[in-house]
């Protein structure tokens, strides 16, 4: 904080002035920005996101742009890349907003496609009058995706509400949005402690996994009276099949970080880092883009908007190592040491990176703040259930018919996200399990589904909230081989630090190889859930113990499976 | 100071506020098992073996890294406890090699002993052990991978206590084994050799470089000369190895047992270092006098700290003492001086030195000026753990020996000579013989007090009748850089020097705390060595460097006098910088 009282009259006249000046320039940004979507008849909307370029997002975009472009409509249609749409199965996706007409989706484009779509839908559009009806082309038609479909109507958007509607590379979009009002909010008229308390009153809860609430978490750090504190975003999203993170920083990386800047101002913290792992590269090209605007337009730096507030932002890599989720392998690797966790206590709001203290948020969770702020806790709480509140968002992924990122409020079942947003397994399948938490998760069984999602009903079941992934397993699935999927993947990814993970896991995976080999015996799986107890209670850190999950859980629901590749010993044997 | 207030297995316990639960549970008789936590290191809590219960807490707590909380109800046994530590034991043990009865620990392992007391009885799980080779590119120390249990403790040791950074892990997960850094061979890294990794490791996986094979040979080959000569730190370790307390005096059981064993003289490094203290004192009073060279002068008896400041801080050189150690002193003179008066060339000789340091081992032949006798002056650098070994195969009845004594020439030593051993004792003797080099008399108080204790960084100002000497002692090289900024410091901006002279020993409480001593240290061994080498130095009569005969003789008849030709020609050598990679 800037102390007042050793500024003279001229110098606090003249920060003064600054602040106003940054505030009549985001002012004016935003306005400018709404009067030009005004101007233009069309937009179109392109998705941008990591999923639907690798699905030839990005000529896709060309091409759109090129046709426009050619056709000479670039005075009335305006194409705008997108963060995430969300049904990434159908990608790439193109929306496209008439004004006076009903908006269009479009699925699996191509270039040729986009090409076709502007010259044969958007120009006849343009040329014909509002109240008669275009007639499109049986090709074209095909490849129209119902906005009424449940997987739209059934989701309640709130983190990924700005993503499919606006530019994420454009701060003048945000703020045309209402971005950074919430900062502008809490700094004009919250105390720190307002700040706290509203958010403690949203019942917002970490949505890295552990689910500890945001609001005591950042009252504990705003406890500690050191001068120099630390607030930290968790991008190192790793759990197979999930990408829920990484599509919110590319689609929204103003909101992950005025999140950020409302939590530094409620704990105290000085400097925040972004932890994103390397290979999200556009996720790093979009927040490095966001931290540089922010700091231009004054959001980022000192004295931001003239409230006295100092906040400044860094970014670091993460080198590809999962554990590195956790949070004090994160700190440490954010330090410059190898990525391995350590005993807590110490806790990270008393001693945290480079000992000080620090408060460590994921993605997601940070970009529900500016939303709490804007429209109240109130709002927030009434969504979900008794101690988990908002919304979540999924990444439904596996044999679904409908894949992509959803969102929808805590307490949806599991049921109806698969069966309704989800339209249900893919091929006429039968459902057999539903994987949630990722490889520290568990599965459920088709029996079970009917399960609300939130925190507690899905510990109480042997999974986890996890993260956020959510991957659907029909009846050609092996249970057993997905279990040793996952246990492989965190015995690959273990640091090695602690004996009980380290060996454990890896003798766990012999034995269950062996087991899913159909060499393995009655006596193997007893030596599973052996090392599973130990692995369970004696880790260091998450990591190991939530990584007999799949394996426990699948045991659990589906022991037929194991049993059925057992060989037969003893008084078992025919 | 705090208090906290607590129940462990239902007993009440009160300890002062940041006590670990695993240091609490010994208040009340109640020893929590654990593998990787040593009670010389921090906690790196790796093993998962003392994890207890907290009511009210779902999880497992780990004793050697929680601090006790006021209220807390602790359970440090109970079946599921039981079951869990011994399937972590039984997991470790599956993935380290079956080979107890031929490892350099058996018998003294701490994954032995655990698994005894838990009565393992049969290999729960298939072994998977990796075949990865052993680095003894050293010398000095050997590192075998296969036997690591990656408790952490070296990479601790290394890295935190005594700020090297050779060691630390490499790869992950079932792969992840300690390495010098970017696993090059160790000799390549910036390893100093002191050897604290080997003090400290559990298991066979950090051990000496094992000698004994070689002097055995030595000792049996009939055309040499075999003679040997034993560091002061040695004499109050030793017998740990025979169930003796730490810091009981063996030296005339030792000069006795060697004899037995065939040597065929037995010499005493504390002679040598009484001879150091005439060649560096006398340096010192030049520089400090004669200002023929600068200040601050810097003791260089420790091989380890030598080669540290080689690598990390050679800027240091010109403050360096040009003295050799006390060990490289005693091999140049046996082969030159000895050899002469016996009429023995040195070819023929066979010079073993015992020390309480695996450095000592690179010490031998690290320079062209430990060849100053024309062939290598020391051959054999035997740590005081293979020298128990040693006299354990010979059969030799140690504790019940009659003591000897040295012989002579290079034998007699003072009380100065043997407090050699412990932090701060180099510089207490050099500063009874400079007291007397300046003043022409010996001071009245021979106890420079303000030398000793295990404090990290020792400073202190002496006064010489009116001439007043700053000091520094430091020991543990992760205390050094302090030390040797505030001389950077003062160099650069030319501001009045800190210190006129200053010691550094590379181990935590000096050689007594060497990297070659019996296993298990703490701070509580390291004070009961240094009581055991004090009471030394109290019972002997001649207590300052300048007064031991053998030392005035060895001018007299072969020398001269401090810092001559011949002494500089036999006693003293060089330093390059050997840059390494920069923290």
């Amino acid at each position: 904080m800037v102390d007042e009282t050793k500024l003279t009259p001229e110098m606090q006249e003249k920060l003064a002035k600054v602040a106003a000046a940054q505030r009549e320039n985001l002012e004016k940004m935003a306005k400018e920005q709404k009067e030009l979507a005004e101007k233009y008849d069309v937009h179109i909307f392109c998705c941008n996101s990591t999923s639907c370029r690798s699905a030839g997002g990005e000529s896709v975009l060309e091409a759109l742009e090129s046709a426009v472009k050619s056709n000479e409509l670039e005075e009335k249609v305006r194409v705008v890349k997108t963060g995430c749409m969300g049904l990434c199965s159908l990608g790439p996706l193109v929306q496209i907003e008439i004004k006076g007409r009903e908006p269009v989706m479009y699925k699996k484009v191509t270039p040729l496609l986009a090409r076709l779509i502007v010259l044969e839908y958007v120009a006849k559009a343009i040329e014909t009058p509002k109240e008669q009806p275009l007639e499109i082309s049986e090709f074209l038609s095909e490849h129209i995706l119902p906005l009424d479909i449940p997987f739209f109507t059934k989701q309640e958007k709130v983190v990924l509400s700005n993503m499919c509607k606006s530019n994420p590379e454009s701060l003048a979009e945000y703020v045309a949005h209402g971005g950074y009002q919430a900062l502008k909010k809490v700094l004009d008229t919250m105390k720190p402690e307002e700040v706290i308390e509203e958010i403690k009153k949203s019942g917002l809860r970490g949505r890295g996994g552990a689910g500890f609430p945001t609001g005591l978490k950042w009252e504990f750090a705003s406890k500690v009276t050191d001068t120099e504190k630390f607030f930290i975003c968790n991008a190192d999203e790793g759990d197979p099949g999930a990408y829920m993170d990484s599509c919110t920083l590319e689609g929204d990386p103003h909101a992950v970080l005025e999140g950020m800047l409302i939590g530094a101002y409620a704990m105290g913290a000085t400097t925040g880092w972004f932890y994103i792992r390397a290979e999200y590269p556009l996720a790093v090209e979009r927040m490095e883009n966001a931290i540089r605007q922010a700091k231009k337009f004054g959001l980022l730096g000192n004295n931001i908007l003239g409230s006295g507030f100092n906040f400044m932002v860094e970014l670091r890599l993460g080198a590809g190592a999962f554990v590195c989720g956790e949070e004090t392998a994160l700190m440490a690797s954010l330090e410059g040491k190898r990525g391995s966790p350590r005993p807590r206590p110490p806790y990270p709001v008393k001693s945290g990176l480079f000992g000080k203290s620090s408060c460590i948020n994921n993605v997601e969770t940070l970009a529900n703040i500016p939303k709490i702020i804007a429209k109240g806790a109130d709002w927030f709480a009434s969504m979900g259930t008794d101690k988990s509140k908002g919304t979540k968002v999924f990444a439904l992924t596996g044999r679904v018919q409908n894949g992509g990122l959803v969102e929808v409020p805590m307490g949806t079942t599991i049921r109806e996200i698969v069966e309704e947003i989800g339209g249900g397994v893919a091929d006429g399948k039968k459902l057999k399990a539903v994987q949630t938490g990722g490889p520290s998760g568990g599965l459920i069984p088709e029996d079970q589904i009917d399960l609300q999602v939130c925190y507690d009903r899905l510990k109480a079941v042997g999974s986890i909230m996890g993260s956020g992934g959510m991957i659907v397993m029909d009846e050609d699935d092996s249970i057993v081989d997905i279990a040793t999927f996952y246990l492989g993947f965190t015995v690959d990814e273990s640091c090695g630090k602690c004996a009980p993970c380290r060996i454990g896991g890896y003798q766990m995976l012999q034995l269950l190889k062996k087991v899913a080999d159909r060499k393995g015996t009655k006596e193997d799986v007893e030596k599973i859930k052996q090392i599973a107890h130990a692995m369970q209670k004696a880790s260091l850190c998450g990591l190991g113990m939530t990584a007999p999950n799949p394996v426990l859980s699948s045991l659990k629901f589906f022991p037929e499976e194991y049993e059925e590749r057992l060989i037969k010993t003893g008084s078992d044997a025919e | 100071m705090t208090m906290i207030k607590a129940r462990i297995d239902n007993i009440e316990v009160e300890v002062e506020e940041g006590t670990t639960i695993l240091e609490a549970a010994e208040q009340v008789q109640v020893k929590i098992p654990t593998l990787c936590k040593h009670p010389d290191l921090c906690a790196t809590a790796a093993c998962g073996i003392c994890v207890v219960k907290v009511a009210g807490r779902p999880n497992l707590i780990r004793a050697c890294c929680t601090p006790l909380d006021n209220g807390m109800e602790i359970t440090t046994r109970d079946p599921e406890l039981v079951e869990v530590r011994r399937n972590v034991i039984e997991l470790i043990l599956s993935k380290h090699p079956n080979e107890c009865l031929t490892c350099i620990r058996n018998g003294n392992c701490e994954l032995q002993k655990l698994s005894a007391d838990f009565g393992i009885r049969c290999e729960e799980y298939e072994s998977i052990v990796p075949d990865l080779p052993k680095d003894d590119s050293t010398k000095s120390i050997v590192l075998d991978p296969r036997k690591c249990i990656n408790c952490g403790r070296c990479v601790e040791v290394c890295q935190n206590q005594q700020a090297v950074w050779a060691l630390s892990f490499l790869n992950r997960g079932i792969s992840t084994q300690i390495a010098a850094a970017g696993g090059i061979p160790l000799a390549e890294s910036p390893c100093i050799k002191c050897g604290q990794c080997s003090a400290h490791c559990p298991t066979g996986a950090i051990t000496e470089y094992d000698d004994t094979l070689a002097v055995w040979s030595a000792i049996n080959d009939e055309k040499k000369h075999c003679v040997v000569q034993i560091a002061p730190a040695v004499r109050v370790a030793i017998g740990e190895a025979f169930g003796l307390k730490p810091g009981e005096l063996t030296t005339g059981k030792l000069y006795a047992a060697l004899r037995r064993i065939g040597f065929d003289a037995v010499f005493d490094t504390n002679f040598s270092a009484d001879l150091t203290i005439m060649e560096e004192a006398s340096e010192f009073v030049e520089r400090f006098v004669n200002k023929t060279a600068p200040l601050p002068l810097i003791t260089s008896c420790c091989p380890a700290w030598v080669d540290f400041m080689e690598k990390y801080h050679y800027d240091m050189i010109p403050y360096f003492s040009s003295c050799k150690s006390p060990q490289g002193m005693l091999g140049a003179l046996a082969k030159t001086y000895y050899a002469d008066k016996k009429g023995i060339k040195p070819e023929d000789m066979v010079v073993v030195s015992i020390m309480p340091c695996t450095a000592k081992k690179y010490e031998i032949s690290r320079s062209k000026d430990m060849y100053s006798s024309g062939v290598q002056d020391v051959d054999y650098s035997l740590t005081t753990r293979e020298v128990a070994r040693m006299l354990k195969q010979s059969g030799i009845d140690f504790l019940a020996l009659a003591e000897e004594e040295a012989d002579s020439l290079l034998g007699e030593y003072t009380g100065a000579g043997t407090i050699f051993g412990y932090t701060g004792g180099v510089m207490e003797a050099a500063l009874r013989t400079a007291y007397y080099f300046v003043t022409g008399e010996d001071p009245k108080d021979l106890d420079f007090v303000q030398t000793r204790g295990l404090e990290g960084i020792k400073e202190a100002e002496i006064d010489i009748k009116g001439t007043k000497i700053r000091i520094a002692v430091a020991h543990g090289t992760g205390n050094v850089e302090t030390v040797v900024n505030r001389i950077r410091h003062a160099i650069e901006t030319g501001e009045e020097l800190p210190y006129h002279f200053v010691e550094v020993m590379a181990c935590p409480g000096g050689c007594i705390g060497g990297g070659g001593q019996p296993t298990g240290v703490t701070d509580k061994v390291r004070l009961e060595r240094t009581a055991g080498l004090e009471k030394d130095d109290h019972a002997h009569q001649i207590r300052c460097s300048h007064e031991n005969k053998e030392v005035q003789k060895l001018y007299e008849d072969f020398l001269g006098k401090p810092l001559s030709e011949k002494s500089h020609e036999l006693l003293h050598t060089h330093y390059v910088p050997r840059p390494c990679y920069k923290r």
